[in-house]
């Protein structure tokens, strides 16, 4: 149906789209694989002479990885599981039961879908301060433990729920626990799959609240490790930085590779 | 439905207004508050009034803020509209090769804007970095990308399209779904051709999906702190110290939590009028709520 010269313009852009998102990433790993010799040579070399994987010895030697990693993970999957855990009842209330102050509670969770963490990060590290919570997970889990975003996908999701549903479990005698978690929650998948996704995602690469949030490395994440790493001092050994920087994007594009059609569908919202 | 005891709502919401109480409702009223003192976080608070907000316009920040932040977001709107738009028509086809350079493009709204910045840091290092020797390649003299105070928010701007087009692009081929192609051949039969066929059929039918990204990618750009922490600093003399890290900069480099408080106001009030702006102004173009 197309015409030649529409297809011809499809085909180029296709390639320079490829040329563009593509030629970063490899010139990330080709740099990683480079000595420090062939990184300031000019003009440099495409391909590194002898491939090897010094430069991520080194990184893994200066900074400590492992931890890093460990308390990146335990920071995105607590916000994640508590984020679902406390969406689904209210959610539910939300859709579902009739009692006065719903329009209040729905307003309020609305009105915190205007509110960035940029606007209350000053104030929230005060709050922290003054009761000794700054350097802890406590001061990173905490202040997303509930999703304005995330409670208001589960409320939709359920207006689409029929009420028979809750009166036939009602009838079977199973506890509003048991009809939030175990009947609700099951049917609502999709949903709640894609909530998680997003929320692991953006908190596993949050530097933003991190940052503000110690002053320390006792819970520092990994994309703060790694940006501090450059700050202190690698100089012009950029093949450092870049094997740092495959280990720290390398998860996150995994995860992506893996569950490309949740995440999209996710994030486009269907 | 009446809930079966007239407790059980409020057990079942309590949790959740509890924490957007103590971490979104309360933080934007203490910033409000705050905004009216001086503090150092050493010594106690002192009363001044609105001297905050009047340091802020008087020094010419705010207005020179407000200035390099729009300039900003202009060309990532744009360019990231643009971008995704076409970059959606263009790869709207079926095959192996297309769906990966789909993948491509939206793998780095997946990767961390530290990543992101990181490698454009090495990408266009002025001496070592690959973008400058194409640069140099093509003719161009030393380019400093990052240290020339008159390129520097232009080389954020583009670096944060990159990150961010992919998204855009996503939502453009969701919105493209929903055009149906028997209007397509219908239009074609008519003599309609590619352009036409864009301006007439597919264009009017995106104008909801376009309102959508228009309005995300300003609030995300107005959000910008990650690439500019970490490529640049706010500098060269400022001329990347956009909104949020000017607020970082007052709290945690000098200390001055009454003049944060105060610039987070002036960001919160801008942020909210200008997606209600932007929604007001789509929703009257196309007839229609977005």
């Amino acid at each position: 149906m197309k015409s030649l010269p529409a297809r011809t313009v499809a085909h180029a852009i296709t390639l320079l789209a490829a040329v563009l998102w593509v030629t970063p990433y490899a010139w990330m790993v080709v740099t990683s694989l480079k000595t420090l010799p062939e990184i300031v040579a000019a003009p440099t070399r495409v391909l590194p002479e002898h491939a090897n994987l010094d430069a991520y010895r080194e990184v893994f030697a200066t900074i400590p990885v492992g931890r890093y990693l460990l308390t990146t993970s335990l920071m995105a999957l607590s916000i994640a599981a508590l984020q679902l855990t406390l969406a689904l009842p209210a959610g539910y209330a939300l859709a579902k039961l009739r009692f006065r102050g719903r329009p209040a509670v729905f307003g309020l969770v609305l009105a915190c879908l205007l509110v960035p963490a940029q606007v209350t990060f000053v104030p929230v590290f005060l709050m922290f301060a003054k009761v000794h919570l700054v350097n802890t997970m406590a001061a990173l889990v905490l202040p997303f433990a509930v999703s304005a975003f995330g409670t208001f996908l589960v409320r939709q999701a359920l207006l689409s729920v029929p009420d028979e549903i809750i009166e036939a479990a009602r009838m079977d005698g199973a506890s509003e626990t048991t009809i939030v978690y175990r009947i609700l929650a099951p049917i609502l998948t999709p949903t709640l799959v894609s909530m998680f996704l997003l929320s692991f995602v953006f908190h596993w690469n949050d530097y933003f609240w991190p940052l503000v949030m110690t002053t320390d490395d006792a819970v520092r994440t990994l994309p703060l490790g790694v940006a501090l790493f450059r700050e202190q001092g690698t100089g012009v050994r950029w093949h450092l930085v870049m094997a740092a920087n495959v280990v720290l994007s390398l998860p996150a594009l995994a995860l992506f590779a893996f569950a490309q059609k949740h995440l999209l569908r996710a994030v486009a919202g269907r | 439905m009446r809930p079966r005891a007239s407790w059980h709502p409020w057990v079942m919401v309590g949790p959740s207004v509890l924490v957007l109480v103590t971490f979104f409702v309360v933080p934007v009223l203490v910033a409000g508050y705050q905004s009216f003192f001086s503090w150092d976080l050493l010594t106690e608070p002192a009363y001044v009034g609105l001297s905050n907000y009047e340091k802020l316009v008087v020094s010419g920040e705010a207005v020179a803020l407000v200035g390099r932040t729009l300039r900003y977001s202009a060309l990532v709107v744009t360019l990231a509209m643009g971008l995704g738009l076409g970059l959606a028509l263009a790869l709207n086809r079926p095959g192996r090769w297309v769906a990966f350079v789909r993948s491509a493009v939206f793998s780095a709204y997946v990767v961390s804007w530290v990543s992101v910045a990181l490698l454009w840091m090495w990408i266009l290092d002025a001496d070592a970095g690959l973008g400058a020797a194409i640069a140099r390649g093509l003719g161009f003299s030393r380019v400093g990308f990052l240290t020339d105070p008159n390129v520097a928010l232009t080389t954020l701007g583009i670096v944060t399209v990159w990150k961010i087009t992919g998204y855009a692009m996503v939502i453009f081929l969701v919105g493209l779904q929903d055009v149906p192609p028997a209007l397509l051949e219908a239009a074609a039969l008519d003599g309609a051709g590619p352009v036409a066929r864009f301006r007439h059929v597919i264009w009017p039918l995106l104008r909801p999906t376009a309102a959508f990204v228009a309005t995300t990618s300003l609030i995300v750009s107005f959000q910008a702190f990650d690439v500019i922490r970490v490529m640049t600093q706010g500098g060269p003399v400022r001329a990347t110290t956009l909104f949020v890290y000017a607020i970082y900069e007052q709290v945690f480099l000098d200390l001055r939590v009454g003049r944060a408080s105060a610039l987070t106001v002036v960001f919160f009030v801008v942020l909210v009028s200008l997606s209600g702006l932007q929604l007001w102004a789509f929703r009257s173009k196309t007839g229609r709520p977005t």
